[in-house]
This record gives C-alpha cells, sequence and structure tokens, in this order.
C-alpha cells in the first residue's frame, strides 16, 4: 500500500494538517502536499479511468508531465475539469472527483472497451465510420458524443476573475532549477533586467531530491543561497508559480501565473497572465523521465522511478511497500537507496543493461540489494493495483524466469530534455546517440526580429544532467544571453557540482526486445490517449510513415499530452517498425502551451460588461431610462425603437413614423461620423475621394456624395459641408467613420503626399440631434436663440452656427426622411441639455424620439438608399440610378477607372427598380427574383434580388428596392419574389420614391 | 456653461490604486509642420510652452502641449479657454497650412494614482511602463484593453488616460477591474 | 506575434497596435490606363516566400501608415521605413542583400 512515511517530506508542514475530499470521501493531509502526494499518502494509488479504454490508473509521474491523475476540481462557479493532481497543491476544504467513469471510479461500465480492446485499434473511429450514413446519426454520434472528451464540462459562470499584464525584459528564464538560477544570477549580474519564473512553488527543481553538493555544500543550502542572492538584486524579478506557457515570435513570451489555486480563499484574481517580450529567453526546462515498454506498464503502482523518489523526499509519501526498480540507467538506483533510506523493501533492481550500471550498481551490490543485470518485466500483475511482476530476459521474447511479489514498479528508461518552449517557435532538435534523447540543436535556434537567436537552453533541458554540468551549463547560458541582449559580460567561474562515474544508458523501447503481439497489446506508449506500442506498429504497418500521420492515426501524443512522456517511447517503436533510425522519423511539432491554461486566463479582463466595448451617445443614458430596444451598429448601440409599455416593437416603430410625418420625430444621429478635411488642396482632394464634384460646393452649402473603392463599389455616402474656403466636413455613416477616416489618411499619406490636406476625425466632438416633421421649425424657434431657420433663413441643403436658444449650435438643413428636417450639431457635453431642451419645447406637438427602424422605413419611402442595404461591396453607384452623382467633368476619382471595366458598363447588371406586391404584403428580407428555368444545380434562375423590403405606415402596404435585371427598363413587370416556404409572391416593378415623388415636403 | 457635462460626471474608484474621471478638459488637435517657425510661435502664444519633442509634453503657463505625431500636437486647456485659445491658434497660423480643432468634448480623461499605477496600466496596454522607459511628461498612444488611448505620467507620479469619450464607461469600467485590490502586482 | 518599430514616433509596437495594410510600392493605374495595367494594379500581388515588402498602419498609436521589409519565412525585419517613397532605402536593401544574395521582389533587388 501507498502511506505516509515517518521519515521524509522536506517540502510539509506537518504541523498544519488540511481537510480535502475525493470522491466524496472526506481525506487528510498536510500543508506542502500536492493532491496526488495526499492521495497517495492515504493509500489512493488509483486516481482516474483511462479515456479509451477506461482502465484503471494511478499516479505515474510528479509534476507537469502527469498524464494520469487528471481531476474534476471544485464545484460551481469554481469547477474545472483536467487538473492535474500533481501539480495542485493541496489545501483546507479541496474538493475534486476522478474523471471517465461511470457510475465509479471504483466499478465503471465503460471498462468495457477494455476487454472488447482488440476491436478498438488505432483509426477505430476511422474505420467503423465508413459504414452507412444513417449509421452516424442513429448509432456512431450518439455513442462518440456521450463518450467525448476529457473530463466534463463546466455549467456554470466562472466565479474567478482574471487578468492580463505586459512586462518587458532583457532576459527571461523559464524554469527555477539550479541551472535557471544560474542563468538568473549570471545575467542579472551582466546588469540585465531579468525576470526568472518557476512553475511551482519551490526552487531548485529536481536537485534536492537527487542530492549532491555544490563546492562543498548540501545543494538546499546553495539554492537557498543563489535565491536570496538573486531577491537581493534590483534586476532580477522572480516568480514562482509561474509557468513558461509558450514561445511565440521576436521574443514574445507568455508567463501563466497562478495566484489562488492553491488558496482559494485569498482575495485577487485567480490567474495572471503575463505577455512577455524578451530580448533573449532561457528555458531552463529540465528534463522529464520515461517510462518503459512493458506489458502492464499501466497499471496503478508502476510509476515514474523519479517520481516514486520525488513522493518519499518531498512529500514523505511512499508509493508502495515492496518495489521492483527496472530501469536501463544508473539513475533509478537512487531511488532504490532512498527507498530503502525510508524503510522501504526493493525485492529488485532489474536492469536491461547486458552489462548492468556503474559505481551506483556497484553500491547498490555492496549494500545487498539483488542487481539482476540483463533482465526486464514479462508482465506486471494486477488489476486495480500492483501484485507482482513476471521478469524475464530483456534479449528474449518474455519467457517468465521468475515472478515476485510487490506492490509498486519503480521505472526509468532515461531522461528527455523538455524542448517544448525551444520547439514552440521553431527551434530545431538533434538526436543524441549517447543519452538516447532529441535535444536542442544550439546552431539552430528560433530567431528573432533581427534574425539572431532569441532562446538559449540551460541546463538538463541542454542535455547534460549531472549536477555538475548543469550548473555549468546554466551559468553559460544566462551569460550567452545577457551579451546577446546587448550587455557586456565578464565571465566567471561556475560553483563546482558534485559529479559521479555513471554508466551509459543502453536505449531500450520494447520490454522485453522480442515482445509478441500479447503482451505489446498491453503495453502503453501515451497513457493519456490510451496508445499501446501494437497501435503504433499497426500505423506503420498500414502506411502511416510520416510521425505527424502517426500522431493523427494513433492520438500519439496529443491533446494535453503534447508528447511529454510518450513522445521518444512512440517515435522509436515507430521507427522499428519502419525499420529507420529515430531521427529519420523526426519528431512531432511541440504547440503551446507547455500545460493547458485556463479560458479565463486568455480572455483576461474581458468579460461580463467589458467583454467588448461597446459606445455610448451622450443621450445613451435618456434611451435607457426610456425604454429603448438597441441595435448593435459596429460597437455602438443604438436605439431601433421605443416600445411604450406593451408596445410591440413594429406598433412602436409604426408610431414612431406616423408621428414624425404628422408633427415632429427627434433621432439621435451623434453616432455618424463627422470629419474636418481642410487645406489649400482640400477640394482637389475630395473630388478624388468622392464620385461627385465637391469642389465647387459653396461655403455655406451641402452636398451629398458617394464614395467609391478602387474596384468601382460603393463604400460610403454622407452629406459633405463647406464650412470655408478651405474647410470640408464630411460625414460618414455610423460605421465608416474610422474607416473612411483612414481611407482618407492613407490616400494622403501614401499616394497624395504632396498635396496640402489634413484631416481630424471629429465624431464625437458633437451630439448631432435630427429634428424631423412638419413641425420640426416650429420646435426650434420656440427654443428661441439667434439662429434663423426660416425657409429664407437657412435654405434646404444649407448649413449655420449660431445660437440656439442658448446652444451652441451648427444646423444642417438636410434631409433623409423627405420631411422638413434639421441636424443640429452642439458640443457632445451640452448634448444630453440639448436633448431635454427638444423634448420640452416639443411637448405641445407631442414629439417623440424615433428610432433607427424607423429611419430606415422612411427613407426607403422616399427611395432613398442605405450603404449596407442596398449596397454590400459589389454594387456601383450607376446600378443604384445614381449617374446624378458622379461628375462627367472629373478626370479621375477613386474608382473612376474600375467603373469603365466591360462588366461594370454592361446592361446586364441588375439594377435598382421598387416594387410593390400585389396583395400588399411585405416581400421576405433576402428574397430573389425568380426566371424562367433552372441553373445546372437544378436550382430556379434568378433575375434579381430584393435589398430593403418594409411595411409602411405611410401608405399601409409592403413597400421594397430591390436590383433587377434591366432596372427601371422594367417598369410596369410583374415578378415573382421566392418565399422561405417555397412559395412565391408576386410584384410589380414601380419607381422606387413612394413618398412625396417631387420632394415637396422636405423643402418647406 | 453649466449644462455641460463630462462623460462620466467625475466618477472614482479606489482599489490598490485610485481611478478617476477627471472631468471636462478643453483639448485642442492641431495639425501642421511641427517644425516651423509659425508653428513653434503660435504654440508658444497659445500656451506658453514649446513645441514637445518627440512623444514628450511640454508646458506653459497657460496650457500643456502632447507630441501624437509627427503632424500633430494636442494643447490641453481648462475647458472653458479651449473656444479662445482655438481662435488664437488659428489667428496665429493664418497664411500656414495647418488645421486646428476643437476636440474636447470628444474625449474622457482619467487619472490613475497611487502605488502601483504603473502596474495597473501594464494590465491593460502592451507598453513598457518601467520606471526608466516611461516617466512624467512622456506620452503614449497606443490602446486600453480593446479601444485607442492615450497615456501620459504627470510630475507626481500619477498617470492620465485620454480615450475617445463613447467608451469611457468601458475605460473606466477596465481600470476599475484593474485597480481591485488582490490583483497588486508588485512588479514596477 | 511580432513586433515592429514605427518609423514616424519609433515606437516598438506589437502587433495589436498596428493593422497590416497590403503590399508595398503599387503603381496607382488611373482612367488611362489600358484593362492590362489596371487590372495588375488592382489585382496582381507578390506572394513570396521569403523577403516581402509591405504596408503597415501604427493604427493604435501614431496613425501614421509606414513600410516594412520583412522575410515571411523568417519573420525577419530588415527595416522599416517612410511611406512617402516610391522604393526601398539603400541601406534596408544592402541589409536584405547580406542575408539574401540575389533577392528580388517586383522591381527591386
Amino acid at each position: 500500500m501507498s502511506t505516509r512515511l515517518t521519515t521524509g517530506g522536506r517540502l510539509l508542514n506537518k504541523a498544519k494538517q488540511v481537510t480535502f475530499s475525493f470522491n466524496g470521501k472526506q481525506f487528510t493531509g498536510f500543508e506542502g502536499d500536492t493532491l496526488a502526494s495526499a492521495l497517495l499518502a492515504n493509500d489512493q494509488m488509483m486516481m482516474g479511468r483511462s479515456f479509451k479504454y477506461h482502465r484503471p490508473r494511478g499516479v505515474v509521474a510528479s509534476g507537469a508531465e502527469e498524464p494520469n491523475a487528471l481531476v474534476n476540481m471544485g464545484q460551481g462557479g469554481k469547477f474545472e475539469p483536467n487538473q492535474r493532481a500533481t501539480t495542485t497543491e493541496l489545501f483546507d476544504g479541496l474538493t475534486c472527483t476522478s474523471q471517465n467513469h461511470w457510475p465509479s471510479l471504483e466499478f465503471d461500465v465503460g471498462v468495457v472497451n477494455n476487454y472488447v480492446a482488440r476491436a478498438l485499434p488505432a483509426g477505430f473511429y476511422y474505420k467503423t465510420f465508413m459504414a452507412p450514413a444513417a449509421a452516424w446519426k442513429h448509432v456512431f454520434e450518439p455513442i462518440v458524443r456521450h463518450s467525448a472528451g476529457l473530463g466534463k464540462a463546466p455549467k456554470d459562470r466562472d466565479a474567478d476573475r482574471y487578468e492580463h499584464f505586459y512586462a518587458f525584459f532583457d532576459v527571461v528564464v523559464v524554469g527555477g532549477g539550479v541551472a535557471g538560477l544560474m542563468a538568473a544570477k549570471a545575467a542579472g549580474q551582466a546588469g540585465a533586467k531579468v525576470l526568472l519564473m518557476e512553475q511551482t512553488a519551490h526552487w531548485g527543481g529536481r536537485a534536492p531530491v537527487d542530492g549532491g553538493k555544490v563546492d562543498g555544500v548540501k545543494v538546499d543550502d546553495f539554492i537557498d543561497a543563489t535565491v536570496a542572492e538573486l531577491e537581493a538584486m534590483d534586476n532580477v524579478t522572480l516568480r514562482n508559480r509561474m509557468m513558461g506557457a509558450g514561445v511565440y515570435d521576436h521574443g514574445y513570451i507568455l508567463g501563466y501565473e497562478r495566484l489562488t489555486d492553491h488558496a482559494p480563499l485569498l482575495d485577487g484574481p485567480r490567474h495572471r497572465l503575463w505577455r512577455i517580450r524578451a530580448k533573449q529567453i532561457v528555458t531552463a526546462t529540465g528534463a522529464i523521465e520515461r517510462p518503459l515498454s512493458f506489458a502492464g506498464n499501466d497499471i496503478p503502482g508502476v510509476m515514474l522511478a523519479s517520481a516514486m523518489r520525488d513522493y518519499i523526499v518531498n512529500y514523505g509519501t511512499s508509493s508502495g511497500d515492496r518495489v521492483v526498480v527496472v530501469a536501463n540507467n544508473d539513475d533509478a538506483y537512487r531511488t532504490a537507496f532512498t527507498l530503502k533510506i525510508h524503510g522501504l523493501e526493493v525485492p529488485v533492481i532489474l536492469d536491461a543493461r547486458p552489462n548492468g550500471g556503474g559505481a551506483l550498481a556497484d553500491a547498490a551490490r555492496e549494500q545487498g540489494f539483488r542487481v539482476e543485470n540483463g533482465k526486464g518485466i514479462a508482465k506486471v500483475k494486477g488489476g486495480k493495483r500492483v501484485t507482482g511482476v513476471a521478469i524475464c530476459a530483456q534479449a528474449g521474447e518474455g519467457a517468465v524466469l521468475e515472478e515476485i511479489a510487490c506492490d509498486a514498479v519503480a521505472m526509468s528508461g532515461g531522461w528527455s530534455p523538455v524542448v517544448h518552449l525551444w520547439s514552440h517557435c521553431g527551434g530545431k532538435l538533434i538526436w543524441d546517440e549517447a543519452q538516447a534523447h532529441f535535444r536542442p540543436d544550439p546552431d539552430r535556434a528560433p530567431t528573432s526580429h533581427d534574425g539572431n537567436a532569441f532562446v538559449v537552453t540551460a541546463g538538463s533541458a541542454s542535455g547534460p544532467l549531472k549536477l555538475g554540468d548543469v550548473l555549468v551549463d546554466g551559468q553559460k547560458a544566462g551569460e550567452v544571453a545577457a551579451e546577446a541582449a546587448g550587455f557586456a559580460v565578464t565571465s566567471a567561474e561556475a560553483p563546482k557540482g558534485e559529479v559521479h562515474d555513471e554508466a551509459p544508458l543502453v536505449p531500450c523501447w520494447m520490454m522485453p526486445q522480442g515482445a509478441g503481439p500479447k503482451l505489446r497489446m498491453k503495453a502503453w506508449l501515451d497513457y493519456q490517449n490510451d496508445v499501446k506500442v501494437s497501435d503504433v506498429k499497426l500505423a506503420a504497418q498500414e502506411g502511416y510513415e510520416s510521425v505527424e500521420h502517426t500522431k493523427r492515426y494513433t492520438t500519439l501524443g496529443m491533446a494535453t499530452d503534447q508528447g511529454k512522456l510518450s513522445n521518444i517511447n512512440g517515435l522509436a517503436v515507430l521507427s522499428d517498425a519502419l525499420n529507420q533510425p529515430i531521427p529519420a522519423t523526426g519528431t512531432t511539432t511541440f504547440r503551446p502551451p507547455y500545460t493547458p491554461i485556463s479560458m479565463g486566463a486568455i480572455a483576461g479582463e474581458a468579460r461580463d460588461e467589458v467583454f467588448q466595448p461597446l459606445r455610448r451617445t451622450t443621450i445613451h443614458d435618456w434611451h435607457e431610462a426610456n425604454g429603448a430596444f438597441f441595435e448593435p451598429v459596429g460597437h455602438w448601440r443604438r436605439p431601433y425603437c421605443f416600445p411604450r409599455g406593451r408596445e410591440s416593437h413594429a406598433d412602436a416603430v409604426k408610431r414612431e413614423i406616423n408621428q414624425t410625418r404628422e408633427s415632429v420625430g427627434l433621432l439621435d444621429a451623434s453616432t455618424l461620423g463627422k470629419i474636418i478635411v481642410k487645406g489649400p488642396n482640400a477640394g482637389k482632394f475630395l473630388n478624388m475621394m468622392y464620385t461627385n464634384m465637391m469642389s465647387t460646393l459653396k461655403v455655406g452649402k451641402c452636398r451629398y456624395g458617394l464614395m467609391c473603392n478602387e474596384n468601382g463599389f460603393l463604400m460610403d455616402d454622407g452629406v459633405v459641408a463647406r464650412i470655408d474656403e478651405d474647410t470640408f466636413l464630411c460625414h460618414t455613416t455610423t460605421g465608416g467613420a474610422e474607416r473612411i477616416h483612414g481611407w482618407m489618411e492613407d490616400w494622403l499619406q501614401c499616394e497624395w503626399w504632396d498635396w496640402q490636406v489634413y484631416t481630424a476625425n471629429v465624431t464625437e466632438q458633437y451630439a448631432q440631434i435630427a429634428v424631423v416633421g412638419p413641425n420640426a421649425r416650429k420646435v426650434i424657434e420656440k427654443l428661441g436663440g439667434e439662429m434663423d431657420v426660416s425657409k429664407e433663413g437657412l435654405a434646404f441643403m444649407e448649413w449655420k452656427d449660431g445660437k440656439i436658444g442658448d446652444f451652441d449650435a451648427r444646423a444642417y438643413r438636410i434631409s433623409f426622411s423627405g420631411e422638413l428636417s434639421y441636424e443640429i450639431a452642439v458640443p457632445a457635453s451640452q448634448g444630453r441639455a440639448f436633448w431635454d431642451a427638444l423634448l420640452e419645447a416639443g411637448a405641445e406637438f407631442n414629439i417623440m424620439p424615433y428610432g433607427t427602424e424607423a429611419l430606415h422605413v422612411m427613407r426607403a419611402e422616399k427611395g432613398f438608399i442605405m450603404i449596407g442595404d442596398e449596397t454590400d461591396g459589389t454594387v456601383i453607384p450607376q446600378d443604384l440610378n445614381m449617374q446624378w452623382a458622379i461628375s462627367k467633368k472629373k478626370e479621375d476619382f477613386l474608382g473612376k477607372r474600375a467603373q469603365m471595366r466591360d462588366h461594370m458598363a454592361s446592361e446586364d447588371r441588375w439594377k435598382l427598380a421598387g416594387f410593390e406586391t400585389e396583395d400588399g404584403s411585405v416581400i421576405p428580407d433576402g428574397a430573389y427574383i425568380v426566371d424562367h428555368g433552372t441553373n445546372a444545380n437544378g436550382q430556379r434562375n434568378t433575375q434579381g434580388r430584393v435589398t430593403s423590403t418594409y411595411y409602411s405606415p405611410t401608405l399601409d402596404r409592403g413597400i421594397a428596392m430591390g436590383l433587377i435585371h434591366g432596372g427601371m427598363k422594367r417598369l410596369g413587370d410583374v415578378v415573382e419574389f421566392n418565399k422561405v416556404d417555397g412559395s412565391t409572391v408576386k410584384a410589380k416593378v414601380v419607381d422606387p420614391v413612394f413618398y412625396d415623388k417631387d420632394g415637396e415636403k422636405q423643402n418647406v | 456653461m453649466s449644462k455641460a457635462v463630462s462623460a462620466l460626471d467625475g466618477v472614482a474608484f479606489e482599489g490598490f490604486a485610485k481611478v478617476e474621471e477627471t472631468g471636462l478638459r478643453g483639448m485642442i488637435t492641431v495639425r501642421g509642420d511641427l517644425a516651423s517657425k509659425e508653428m513653434a510661435a503660435a504654440v508658444k502664444t497659445a500656451t506658453g510652452a514649446a513645441v514637445p519633442a518627440l512623444r514628450k509634453v511640454t508646458s506653459g503657463d497657460k496650457a500643456s502641449v502632447a507630441w501624437m505625431s509627427p503632424d500633430e500636437l494636442l494643447v490641453v486647456v481648462d475647458y472653458d479657454q479651449a473656444e479662445a485659445t482655438v481662435s488664437q491658434m488659428n489667428e496665429a497660423l493664418k497664411g500656414s497650412h495647418a488645421l486646428v480643432a476643437n476636440v474636447s468634448d470628444a474625449r474622457a480623461v482619467f487619472r490613475v494614482s497611487g502605488d502601483g499605477s504603473r502596474d495597473v496600466l501594464a494590465k491593460l496596454a502592451p507598453v513598457d511602463f518601467a520606471q526608466e522607459a516611461f516617466g512624467a511628461d512622456d506620452i503614449r498612444r497606443s490602446r486600453i484593453a480593446q479601444v485607442p488611448a492615450a497615456v501620459w505620467g504627470n510630475d507626481d507620479g500619477s498617470f492620465e488616460v485620454i480615450c475617445f469619450r463613447s467608451v469611457a464607461q468601458y475605460v473606466f469600467d477596465v481600470l476599475k477591474v484593474s485597480v481591485q485590490s488582490g490583483g497588486e502586482v508588485g512588479f514596477h | 506575434m511580432l513586433t515592429l518599430q514605427c518609423p514616424y514616433c519609433g515606437v516598438w509596437a506589437e502587433e495589436t497596435e498596428l493593422h497590416a495594410e497590403g503590399e508595398a510600392h503599387l503603381k496607382r493605374f488611373g482612367p488611362d490606363s489600358d484593362d492590362a495595367d489596371f487590372e495588375s494594379y488592382l489585382f496582381m500581388r507578390e506572394n513570396p516566400k521569403g523577403v516581402h515588402l509591405e504596408r503597415w498602419r501604427h493604427a493604435s498609436g501614431c496613425g501614421k501608415f509606414f513600410h516594412a521589409a520583412r522575410s515571411t519565412t523568417t519573420l525577419e525585419v530588415f527595416g522599416t521605413y517612410s511611406a512617402q517613397t516610391l522604393e526601398p532605402p539603400q541601406d534596408i536593401k544592402d541589409k536584405i542583400s547580406a542575408k539574401i544574395p540575389n533577392w528580388s521582389w517586383r522591381e527591386f533587388s
């Protein structure tokens, strides 16, 4: 059994007991425990079930590489699936449940997959789903949906808060082990601004567990002293519980800081995502031990040798009473020693190497350990827990030589550097034959904006594994990084670390070497994704020769694992099956993040009210208080209508239109873009921007203008007012203000930079209110002030500055509704007061605000086009019969050349006309005008489409505008628009101006 | 002009640092040849300050002037002085190619003060707010979360954030989130 | 996420402050142009594996458009330069040549 020891546990505070629950059972642990160590201390070795076969699974590792011990953490708004028990710090009140089983961890129905495992080989889904299409809907999809996904998706809103943080450094060191500490110190001493981040709560990495001396002192003390030195340096920032999540272009690196995961009662954000720019990055990310591939290597109790050591030294927790050690290298002997020191039994050390180990092996024999060279495990016995192992010759096919009872197995297949961060941004790897691993190739580092390398590896992440070598490499990496970041480095001698002579490892990709199909089917490569040796062999046999294809076919190294444990073993098996050396197979791509980061951290502050910016006019609060129903227009929210009481939106729109046409209405038009264009060449410039001639506009007058892009297509429209000889004010659509301002600046900065023109976007300087309807003038006159707004004083298409009431106003006599209309701009700070004053003055005329829908209907009644309705990026002004707005005198304007192209000048283009249904109904939005015959796909031919369609309260019938082949030449024709139900509605082609054709009402 | 109100009417929030809307501020966009004698004279007359260097703010007895782009300045005066300053500048720049526009009502201004102010801003803008990189009289146009904004450093160690008026609530809200207690970074 | 130094305000801006604005040094063809020239101006774009000259705007910044010479494969930036020019400056061309001898991009090399 696994249990708490009386010895060990350097990270524990045994004075502080904490209580937690796992699958509803109450357990206790100590402050300083991880969830995994505390579960082990309570003899809860089985921590989950596997993803595909639902096999019982125990903890394998002690850190971020853990593939099995994933739990659902927390409840309600704090619920999060797939949390690693090995990296979850224990706290009082922690609640979690295990995953991938039903109804319980101990008894799981899904384990039936395990018994039919032979029928679920690699590519099972791809093969099976070739079956009849109907089977998809009724058989496969429900099954897949039920069983897909790792863990459960949260159902509640995330109760925590998150944030981002932008920071800039000369050198960022990832990993607070001894190599990282050395690198940070070297770079800091050179004067660089340094950040050192460590994913766990502790400094020193695994050096304290592995032991050894540095310059004659215990490595623990060396670590403490170095951390103290770094803390004293002003230019060095140390952050623990912060993981280097990913390395990206141009020195961008993400630091994932976990602030309250270990103490949820702390006030503050749960996670902070550091968005860092570094001149140089040092990855001191260490190495990860590899499992060995033998049958039954996934039975709970089979663990990495180093992890078993960690649990004893760091957490005072045993993983079993009798532990068989199996390895192909010397390092695993340290686990045997540690087990013995803490009073646990090691019946045998199986060394797969024919000639066995070096000095450590000799020491083991001296201490009385039974060491068997050239031996391995044929099979692990047990179901939910290891009960013993069957021993065989590594060189053979698995004939059992002896069975040994034990309740745990410590395995070690050698170590692989953590190359993830190095590889994220393109760092290349080389195969190290001696260590049998891929390590970073320093000559092919990721390069930055200046073409120079910006990532350097330190310590075990570079390849070396011995303490002395790691210290030297760490210091060198810090120096290299500081120098590359522009600092002068005086190279110092690295502290001397103890170095033991170790015999070389012998690669061992399958145990035993000649294992047959039966054993291979139980030898796991990727625990998380349930990929076995047999799956990779099958993939190779079926022709998946590229490692990237094999990965996707078998799911080896996918998902959160990203190949941490499985990568090299899987590649080796594939290479063997393909009969090629491992470097020829290569590796899959390591992708960020290193381990999953929370969605909350990615979103940062962008949630709830501030998920995205909302733009508000100065009158927004009034709209809100008066029941406006808003519609989004870009980031603005504009009132669509103002329903009263239980009035429907349609009724509100009808009321607003009738009121405006009969008396007076108000529109908050503040969102319209307003751009000042000024300079001696302003007229010439606007002649290029608009299809119309703007240079001839008289001061004091307004002109409606169209803007096209160089493709000739309409992109915006609006009224231009000439303020003085050199100054124009251009109105744009609501959504177009920033875009059109940028468009103007583009041409001024990049094409006609010798023209003397300046622009300024003053959209938000003004609150602009349209006072519309036969009584509009009376309302304004009632406000008083010096401005003459009579027919003569301010004629149609004129503008004027002056006082209205005591407001500083600019009034434009323009109309988008066909009624007598003034658009009045006042400084935005006075906008709300002006709105209130108009409401008060208009009370006797029953003045009321109208929304964007009334605006749309009224303009459609007048046959005015709307950018985005009549235009869709493929429509030219000529299509809308707007030749009147295109100057024939101008040699050039944006879009002119394009409008001369054959296709644009063709008589076959669909052109604007009005439509009236015979039955008075409203044509559906988006309807097409059908034509005789069908196209190649059997669909009915079309000859046009509707662009605006509304119920007109003024005419009490449906009206529409649309584009039709032949345009206004079709006047009087009856055509058919399709409807959603498959039927059609007949409509007559008419003049698109439905209301006040002669424009008498707006010009009074 | 008592009827003129700023976007959020002086709202404030205190967490580990303080955020407050400063109220109405006169702001004038000036575009022209920043190197010209005429511009130097116009700026001097209207504000008492010199034309600022790249990404700097200068101050005179009447107003401050911020560098916005190679051909654009922002003059900051008392709100009720804005129109008069516009006229003065227009007069002084008569004959030169220049654009002077009152944009006082198009903006909102927030002051961020207290320990950790730099950390508050660093949560929202991709800008190096380290002491040595950004100090008093420096100005940086960037973004605050998802909207364009400008930040400048005051002599007293506080910062001012200028944004468009329509997004004042958004900017205040994201600043509020960032100064919430418990969110101290202790970095800058 | 790349960074470019805006040649107008000097800021090293990350991509979130910038807006990509397509290919650089396009020559505008107007109403007098023939169909072939106009088509090329409207539609024909370089899509190189390697050196590319492109336009950017410091949108959330000083608002200026500028040019950048960049490798589309390594993301190395050989330089950023004024928008008010018809060709890349000699020092940037030299820098590209030092890294990629015999490079060419449209009429430049």
